[in-house]
């Protein structure tokens, strides 16, 4: 027996879009976080350095229009820490690693700022 | 083949150089030299996420294989830097084979300080981690040994898994190195409210076989397992072979070289001049390794500038998230901001008038806004402001850029 149940290996296909147009899809975990999803992949644009903490403000993602309803409405803290990204933020502006895969959101695009530092 | 950047150490300093350098245009060849097998990963979770089932173990590398490829740097993991020749600027590895350098960074972080025997474990290393989760398994009585952010997570995780933990903190106060005593009560309150025991001004004088921990007043705490999160020592010793100063870390100006201009020091191993310390200041932190490493980058492909960075460092222990920026030691005047009760507040620190420090429990904002107040001297802001809710910290912080 372990402590934690390993997460499900299920996925979701989620598509990052660069600043220049450069598109590049993946199967991420559910349960991970889009951020995950992005720097494991080798999504540059998507830098996290303090790795999902909520607290650097180098995961902005500007998510397709169609998919903001269907997030979780953003706690205090990520709406604090949008107004401290490079890029400034916009209506669609969220922090990528607070984003959590769900099955709800494949095909899910993000588009990547110019620059995260 | 030309002689590059070699990086000793491959933790978050390390490896965010390594990247910085690309990013900043560096071309040469750029290595990358770290003790431990795998990819480089992060150790934040290593104490938050992984130790309460968000994040796995084997999920926390930096970046994958193919981005270390793709970026033309070479990874030597699993390996180590024995000793320097700075005249021929050569590193060699326990192999005896040699690396020639353009510039030499050391980025070897620290080693954790360990009690006098055996019988504890200990948090650093992903390996370190999987241990203590697997002994977490069948421990239902823990002992903690050092109430600075390690223990205190580790407590935290533990308790939340329903595990029976004590802690022993030798000094009167929790985090006491980096927090005010506003904040260490709050959270001795907060971990007590959740069932954590605590034992302050006694240290761990020995570990019996069956794993209880005498303590330094006599008294004997069962235990099924012992965790001691009790600081660290910087990684210094090749610098100090190859002659370079050491005095609680490795000596670096402020553009973070040694006295050997081909060779520079970052993260949890550099002592460099701080002027939010007021002197030499050592930090261990994301933060500091990031931003040190981007300067070191920069310096290399030509554009030095002096390190200035604001500290800042978090921690995640129950319902807070306690964010810290400045460095609040040596601080003559603080004022509280926010509602205690709530958990949510924020401790202002002034030192001659200047604030020098916010430690904020769950209001990020005004975290944020002490990034910018305290990058800028601290000057703007008076402590009747700060103590003031009403008063817009994020509008004060808005025209400094």
């Amino acid at each position: 027996m372990s402590l934690f149940s390993r997460k499900p290996k299920e996925t979701a296909s989620i598509t990052y879009v660069s600043h220049t147009g450069a598109s590049q899809t993946f199967d991420v975990p559910l349960g991970t976080s889009v951020m995950e999803g992005g720097v494991r992949n080798g999504v540059e644009e998507i830098v996290a350095e303090c790795g999902g903490a909520c607290i650097c403000a180098t995961c902005h993602v500007f998510v397709d229009e169609a998919y903001l309803p269907l997030l979780d409405a953003m706690e205090p803290g990520e709406n604090e820490m949008l107004g401290n990204t490079l890029v400034k933020r916009r209506p669609n502006s969220r922090l990528s690693c607070q984003i959590q895969v769900t099955k709800s959101l494949d095909g899910m695009v993000v588009h990547t700022p110019e620059a995260q530092v | 083949m030309a002689a590059g950047v070699v990086i000793a150490g491959a933790g978050q300093a390390g490896f965010q150089a390594a990247f910085s350098l690309r990013t900043e245009g560096y071309a040469g060849p750029i290595t990358l030299v770290g003790e431990e097998a795998g990819l480089p990963y992060q150790r934040p979770p290593l104490s938050k996420g992984c130790l309460h089932g968000k994040q796995e173990l084997d999920e926390i590398d930096l970046r994958p294989a193919a981005f270390y490829e793709k970026q033309n740097i070479t990874l030597r993991m699993g390996e180590r830097i024995l000793a320097i020749d700075r005249d021929a600027r050569r590193v060699y590895l326990a192999d005896g084979e040699g690396l020639e350098y353009e510039y030499l960074l050391l980025a070897t972080g620290a080693s954790n300080r360990r009690l006098a025997g055996p019988g504890a474990l200990y948090l650093r290393t992903r390996q370190e981690a999987a241990m203590l989760l697997t002994e977490l398994e069948a421990a239902e009585r823990l002992v903690v040994v050092g109430g600075g952010f390690i223990g205190l997570e580790v407590a935290a995780a533990a308790t939340a898994l329903e595990r029976k933990v004590t802690v022993v903190e030798p000094q009167e106060r929790l985090m006491q190195r980096a927090v005010g005593p506003i904040i260490s009560e709050y959270f001795r309150a907060m971990h007590v409210g959740h069932g954590v025991e605590f034992v302050f001004g006694e240290g761990c004088t020995e570990i019996d076989d069956d794993g209880a921990v005498r303590l330094t007043n006599g008294a004997v705490l069962p235990a099924d397992m012992v965790v001691a999160g009790i600081g660290v020592t910087p990684r210094a010793e090749l610098a100090v072979a190859a002659g370079l100063s050491v005095a609680n870390g490795i000596v670096v100006d402020e553009y973070l070289r040694t006295a050997d201009e081909r060779i520079y020091a970052i993260g949890d191993c550099a002592s460099f001049p701080s002027r939010f310390a007021g002197g030499m200041a050592r930090l261990e932190s994301v933060q500091n390794a990031v931003d040190q490493a981007r300067c070191f980058a920069e310096a290399v492909c030509g554009r030095p500038r002096p390190y200035d960075a604001v500290p800042w460092f978090w921690t995640d222990q129950f319902e807070a998230k306690l964010q810290m920026v400045g460095i609040s030691q040596g601080f003559d005047c603080e004022v509280t901001r926010g509602d205690i009760g709530a958990g949510k507040f924020s401790v202002c620190y002034f030192r001659e008038g200047r604030l020098i420090a916010i430690d904020s429990v769950n209001r990020p904002a005004d975290h944020l806004a002490g990034r910018k107040l305290i990058a800028h001297g601290g000057t703007t802001v008076t402590p009747e402001q700060a103590a003031d809710v009403e008063f817009d910290l994020k509008a004060a912080a808005q025209y400094l850029v």
